[in-house]
């Protein structure tokens, strides 16, 4: 597979993907090291990885970082309360020590979080780290670890090594620096805001019956729109949304209504702030610039 | 006439190529180690290599780590492999600055009539300082100094280890109460679980002890915004040797620099040579000592760099005097923004040391309001003082 029939069949999938983002995916795949994609919220860095695991037809397991995850949450963990039951019934039926150690420290008993779950599939599946930013840095360092060996020591039952090697795909979009160990460690792609023509192909390939004519204004109307100065840029999910919102009540131009167009913004504009910024008549304004 | 660079004949082939590539990205400030050459090559060979545009993104792909390194490599490969045919590239000479039609010299204009403002008979170009008259006070200067000035004359290696210390217990006296994460300790809020099955195990599944866990503590990231405005010039010495030290002391740690502009200097610091870092950052501070347009780099920090570092668990330390050519309305905006991300601000003052200092300007009074602390500093010792303040935030 060359990277042009992966970013056909990813169009395929409903995914439009820029050639620099392809290539690095096609990269990642051929050379099996972790992609790095970073960009703006709502660009569809998480979506990459939805749609990869469509078009490799295998499974999406999917680890989702926040502040103080850590090995328990993110690797494995013993299921404590069936492991106290079982000593307790032991005890009654008389089985041996040994006996009842090895059973409770076997895969019974184990639970699989993502990072474990992943090694330990017959058919490489896709693994995404969410927001791998939002994780402390002693996470990172951990991760760092099953990035490069792809195998997990459970001190209980030894060294489980990966029967497959995942595709791993990291998203983050700036919280911290990440550390330069992770970075090299990747292959990296930056995810920008997508151009007017990739846009316009992302809308049409969601929604086939939109008209041309509303599917300009729309783009339009949003590439300028990320333009101004706002806390929070649309991004394209919320795109899509403002279509859907649009097709929903039926409006066939944007420039029919503006209380319609004004209400409908709520899909682009999620914060006060915002709404205040972007008034009826710069709205107004806006579609006359996008049009 | 086809773009691509044209080797010369001696040229050991395309992975000296690769390599000579590498050294041109390290020149230009990537930081890459051999690991990537490797990795480069091999990409290679999984695509069209011959096809500019795949061997670029192939490239890009291994060689980038951050948005700004992305946004540089298109330069970079270009200058390198497409520099339109030419087998080494010209530097093309600086236009020379105009001279005045009064003045007749056969001396050409050296380094420094060259680089600042203005002609030789009215250095300011005839709005500035020089041209008018005088009323001997202390104002915020509007004219961007365009001089660089070499910090290396300002900062001593010694001022930076003393600093280093200093920001080491400063760092220390931060502690945030907020970890989600649990970890072991005696006198826990919650049941190691994890402990309790191990521990039990020794006494046939009765958990006898009861092993806690709680939240531990978490130390506050130090936001250092520097100002090095011509104002500022006399304290700079000071401030620049304590985010030197900062910098060096804590990993986490960010610094930024502002005049005129804002300027990120955290990667120049961190350089491991002390006196190289202030090297670079000379090289950053191009404006140095020149006016200062507060509330502007403020608002630039709190719309670009404050989203995406700036959290509950970053303190926000401003270094400046509050002296503002432009219209000090913004600050106050800027701090706002800044405080709903959840941060703590604190800002330093040198001038609140002076007997009888009052936040008069315009500036400082706007800000008084979204401060967790104002403070005076304009010694390291002063800095120091601040350990008992910053621990009681």
């Amino acid at each position: 597979m060359t990277w042009t029939t992966l970013q056909t069949a990813m169009a395929d999938q409903g995914y439009i993907a820029s050639g620099d983002l392809a290539m690095a995916l096609h990269l990642s795949l051929s050379l099996g090291r972790p992609l790095l994609l970073e960009g703006a919220a709502g660009v569809g860095k998480t979506e990459v990885a939805r749609v990869l695991a469509a078009v490799q037809d295998t499974q999406l397991i999917r680890l989702q970082c926040y502040e103080g995850l850590d090995a328990a949450q993110a690797i494995y963990e013993w299921n404590y309360q069936r492991q106290l039951l079982a000593i307790r019934a032991a005890s009654e039926d008389g089985e041996t020590g040994k006996a009842v150690e090895a059973r409770i420290f076997s895969d019974e008993f184990l639970l699989e979080r993502p990072l474990l779950k992943a090694i330990r599939q017959d058919k490489a599946p896709v693994l995404l780290i969410d927001e791998i930013d939002r994780a402390d840095e002693e996470f990172e360092a951990y991760l760092l670890e099953i990035l490069s060996e792809f195998q997990v020591t459970i001190p209980e039952m030894g060294t489980i090594t990966a029967t497959t090697r995942p595709m791993v795909i990291l998203t983050a979009n700036g919280t911290r620096d990440l550390s330069d160990a992770l970075r090299r460690r990747c292959l990296y792609a930056h995810v920008p805001y997508p151009d007017l023509e990739t846009e316009l192909c992302i809308l049409v390939t969601r929604y086939p019956d939109i008209t041309d004519r509303l599917c300009a204004q729309i783009v339009g109307f949003v590439q300028v729109l990320r333009k101004q100065e706002l806390e929070k840029k649309p991004g394209i999910a919320e795109m899509l949304d403002f279509a859907a919102a649009l097709m929903g009540l039926g409006v066939a131009d944007l420039t029919d209504d503006p209380a319609v167009l004004q209400a409908t913004l709520t899909t682009l504009l999620k914060t006060h702030t915002d709404r205040d910024a972007i008034p009826t008549e710069i709205t107004q304004r806006l579609v006359g610039k996008a049009a | 006439m086809t773009l691509v660079t044209k080797f010369a004949a001696r040229d050991l082939g395309p992975a000296a190529r690769v390599a000579g590539f590498m050294t041109h990205l390290r020149d230009n400030g990537l930081r890459l180690g051999v690991g990537e050459t490797g990795i480069a090559l091999d990409a290679l060979t999984h695509v069209n290599a011959i096809n500019p545009q795949d061997a670029r993104r192939a490239l890009k792909s291994v060689f980038t780590g951050c948005a700004e390194e992305a946004a540089q490599f298109d330069g970079l490969f270009n200058s390198f492999w497409m520099n339109g045919g030419r087998v080494k590239t010209r530097v093309t000479a600086t236009a020379t600055p105009s001279q005045s039609q009064n003045v007749h010299s056969s001396r050409e204009a050296s380094e420094e009539a060259s680089s600042g403002t203005g002609d030789i008979s009215a250095p300011d170009g005839g709005d500035g300082e020089v041209e008018s008259d005088g009323e001997g006070k202390l104002i915020a200067t509007e004219v961007t100094n365009l001089f660089k000035k070499d910090l290396r004359d300002l900062v001593r290696p010694e001022d930076i280890a003393e600093a280093e210390k200093i920001a080491l217990r400063l760092g220390a006296a931060l502690r945030d109460r907020r970890s989600r994460r649990r970890k072991a300790a005696r006198k826990g809020d919650q049941i190691h679980f994890r402990k309790v099955m191990r521990q039990s195990l020794a006494t046939g599944g009765e958990p006898f002890a009861l092993p806690k866990r709680h939240r531990p503590d978490r130390t506050l990231r130090i936001t250092a915004i520097c100002d090095v405005s011509g104002s500022m010039t006399v304290y700079s010495r000071i401030f620049l040797a304590f985010l030197a030290g900062l910098m060096r002391a804590d990993t986490r740690a960010d610094a930024y620099l502002f005049h005129t502009r804002l300027v990120r200097i955290t990667e120049a610091l961190r350089d491991k040579d002390a006196l190289r870092a202030l090297a670079r950052l000379s090289l950053l501070a191009e404006g140095f000592a020149g006016g200062s347009k507060i509330a502007d780099s403020l608002n630039t920090f709190a719309g670009t760099y404050g989203r995406r570092f700036v959290d509950n668990r970053t303190v926000v330390m401003i270094l400046s005097d509050g002296y503002d050519t432009e219209s000090p309305d913004g600050i106050s905006d800027a701090l706002v923004r800044l405080k709903k991300r959840g941060c703590k601000i604190i800002w330093l003052n040198p001038l609140k040391g002076w007997d009888g200092y009052a936040p008069t300007a315009q500036a400082m009074a706007g800000a008084l309001p979204h401060l967790d602390l104002f403070r005076a500093a304009n010694t390291l010792g002063e800095l120091a003082a601040l350990e008992t303040d910053l621990a009681r935030l």
